[in-house]
């Protein structure tokens, strides 16, 4: 299966216009950029995927070596750039999807005009010296709440709906589509979220960063956002007047407007 | 329903004029109206109880997401609060509140979306159901699968396990078994020999064997055996039996001589061990013009079969011979015959006539020495490798019958070109 069909791949807005590629983080899938999308399609190449494993993406394409750590989602950004053959694109990375944008950056820093990092947080466990916010308790706890929560996916299903993305109408009239991801990635990818450290990644960034925070996040606080502003050298830290981890949907406006500003300045 | 359907049971009235804030405020299941970024509006009483806190505690200070567990509140931000925008509504979500004194409430949540007018959002509700039996009945379900994954693994662990061990024991099962027949018969001249080891199980050793090897002034010794019993004990014993013949036949290659030495080797091994005992051919070859003589003599085996150049197939009776090992004296019978061109001497081990047949025909459903003597008939005149493909054919034939392993030798005289074939 091709990139763009294992990722499932959708590019809209102007062919000649800069690239914007919109990145998802851990729980849904692209369709969180459902109220941004279409806004910055007005001006940009707006490009969207499903990381393997998520979404409509293609679950034959998943194994727990590759996806296990944040390597893995690294990958599949570097392998759709290269299918689409992306250069000087702006990536926006949401929640764990920001620090897969650095990582990203880090690898083939030609691509990479700039990086938007959407609620961003190098880690989330305690540390010495550092807050996260969480404890490693705080994780099993997540955990143990994927494990009580299928959200409609189901194993009779999934073979249909994923991988299938041509047949849309397969899987969107069920409700938590959205969300829907086999329990055994969800509970990889939540790991390899909750679990990585990429405070040390930050300083390697060499491409002009934007950050934007939200007045009240209890996964991405403050007070992580400003750590990430003051460990990349020239960032730039916008708080958006939003509350909750989901600013691309609780405050869609100012959450595209900011994105478009960032890019309008790369060219 | 009114009073008036019921006027003897008046009391019917003031169950059914309930209030309305009474209704919400003491239902069953809990109520909370949030605004759209999670800022707690309105609560009903039910679930402050289960919270075990003062309305004004919660109303304008706490969000819905504050009520959680820490690892709930990810979730909600990961999961539920983006698909209920996304989807104005979702249900039946399981999550647990944290109470007032520190205690964890599983309780499962659906919420809706409120739109104003204009289609903006305004608040959301949402019901709050205890789901404490839900829950521990899910943590069983749970707990069962990650048992049965456990004892899967374990058990798919010990599987693999056991194939190496047993891929193991069948390599040093092969090694010993090599030990028992020479890696390739010599090249006599004037005559052709063909052997074959039919292996019954790789994971059993039966204890066959055979040799055939110089004498010198143009003689050569031969011999074909079977150790009673399986295993490693019979395959050692078995080891001896060879090594015995092979040294002996260097001092005298009688085959009376040897198979006595051979008896008194085993006999005298017999003291504590579990018994074994062998049954032999051991003999001799010597060029004699255009054909060979041979002379052989059998202590309890098989009778070989002679396949004539002229077509058709006899024994060569050893019978009367004893068990090698058993008795401190075991005499053996002697038989002298002539190898013309053309003619095979076929010796085997009992695994072929002692193989079950597949209809139950035979002597006993076993296949049977006079079965055997018809085959070699038919196929007779054969060359020695046409003899062991035909036996080893028969084997194949046999299949699963053969439970035990059966060693072939035959010796022959290429026939005379000049030979009338028989047609």
């Amino acid at each position: 299966m091709d990139v763009r069909s294992r990722n499932n791949v959708r590019v809209i807005g102007p062919q000649d216009g800069r690239v914007v590629m919109l990145a998802h983080g851990f729980g849904c899938d692209q369709n969180l950029w459902r109220l941004v999308a279409p806004v910055l399609a007005q001006e940009f190449r707006v490009v969207l995927f499903d990381y393997v494993g998520s979404g409509r993406s293609d679950l034959a394409a998943w194994s727990e070596e590759r996806y296990a750590t944040l390597d893995g989602y690294a990958a599949d950004v570097l392998d759709i750039c290269r299918d689409l053959d992306l250069r000087d694109l702006v990536f926006v990375g949401h929640s764990v999807s920001a620090m897969v944008g650095v990582m990203s950056a880090a690898r083939e820093p030609g691509r990479f005009a700039g990086l938007v990092l959407l609620v961003p947080s190098p880690r989330y466990v305690d540390d010495e010296g550092y807050r996260g916010g969480f404890s490693a308790e705080d994780i099993d706890e997540l955990l143990a709440s994927l494990e009580a929560n299928y959200l409609g996916w189901s194993a009779t299903m999934a073979p249909l709906i994923m991988g299938n993305p041509d047949r849309p109408e397969l899987g969107e009239e069920l409700t938590n589509s959205f969300c829907r991801t086999d329990p055994n990635i969800a509970r990889a990818f939540a790991r390899a979220t909750f679990l990585s450290d990429s405070r040390a990644d930050l300083a390697g960034v060499q491409v002009p960063t934007l950050i934007l925070d939200c007045a009240e996040d209890m996964i991405a606080p403050r007070e992580v956002g400003a750590y990430v502003h003051q460990a990349i050298t020239g960032s730039r830290l916008v708080t958006l007047a939003a509350t909750g981890h989901c600013p691309q949907l609780s405050a869609p406006d100012a959450t595209a407007a900011a994105i478009a500003a960032f890019t309008r300045e790369s060219m | 329903m009114t009073a008036k359907d019921h006027p003897e049971e008046p009391e019917f009235a003031a169950l059914l004029e309930d209030s309305p804030v009474d209704l919400y405020e003491n239902a069953p299941c809990g109520y909370v109206s949030t605004l759209m970024d999670g800022r707690i509006v309105k609560i009903n009483q039910t679930l402050l109880t289960w919270l075990g806190r003062a309305r004004d505690e919660v109303v304008g200070r706490m969000r819905f997401a504050d009520l959680l567990t820490v690892g709930g509140k990810l979730y909600h931000e990961t999961h539920f609060a983006p698909l209920l925008r996304m989807q104005g509504e979702i249900g039946g979500i399981a999550l647990e509140l944290r109470t007032a004194a520190g205690g964890r409430l599983p309780v499962l949540v659906t919420s809706k979306v409120r739109v104003g007018p204009d289609g903006r959002p305004l608040l959301i509700r949402s019901t709050v159901f205890d789901g404490g039996d839900r829950r521990a009945y899910e943590i069983e379900l749970l707990r069962a699968r990650e048992e049965a994954e456990t004892a899967r693994a374990l058990a798919d662990r010990a599987r693999e396990a056991a194939q190496a061990e047993r891929r193991r024991l069948q390599d040093v099962l092969a090694t010993l078994r090599r030990s028992l027949v020479p890696p390739a018969l010599p090249d006599v001249p004037g005559l052709e020999a063909v052997a074959h080891y039919h292996t019954a199980s790789p994971d059993d050793l039966g204890g066959d064997f055979y040799d055939l090897y110089p004498l010198g002034d143009g003689r050569w010794g031969f011999f074909l055996g079977d150790v009673s019993g399986h295993g490693p004990g019979a395959a050692a014993v078995a080891s001896l039996a060879r090594y015995t013949l092979r040294a002996s036949a260097m001092h005298d290659p009688d085959p009376t001589s040897l198979l006595a030495i051979l008896n008194t080797a085993m006999y005298d091994r017999q003291v504590d061990e579990e018994t074994y005992y062998c049954t032999v051919i051991a003999g001799m070859l010597t060029r004699t013009g255009d054909g060979f003589a041979v002379t052989f003599a059998g202590g309890g085996h098989p009778s070989p079969i002679l396949l004539r150049a002229g077509g058709g197939a006899d024994y060569l009776p050893t019978t009367g011979g004893v068990l090698i090992g058993l008795l401190p004296e075991a005499p053996s019978v002697t038989v002298h015959a002539e190898l013309r061109p053309g003619d095979t001497l076929l010796f085997y081990t009992d695994g072929l006539i002692e193989a079950r047949t597949a209809d139950g025909s035979g002597d006993d459903g076993r296949y049977g020495d006079q079965a055997l003597l018809a085959f070699a008939g038919r196929i007779a005149p054969a060359t020695p490798a046409a003899a062991i493909a035909a036996m080893t054919g028969l084997l194949e034939e046999l299949g699963e019958g053969v439970d035990d392993d059966t060693a072939l030798l035959a010796l022959g005289v290429a026939p005379d070109p000049d030979a009338p074939t028989r047609a």
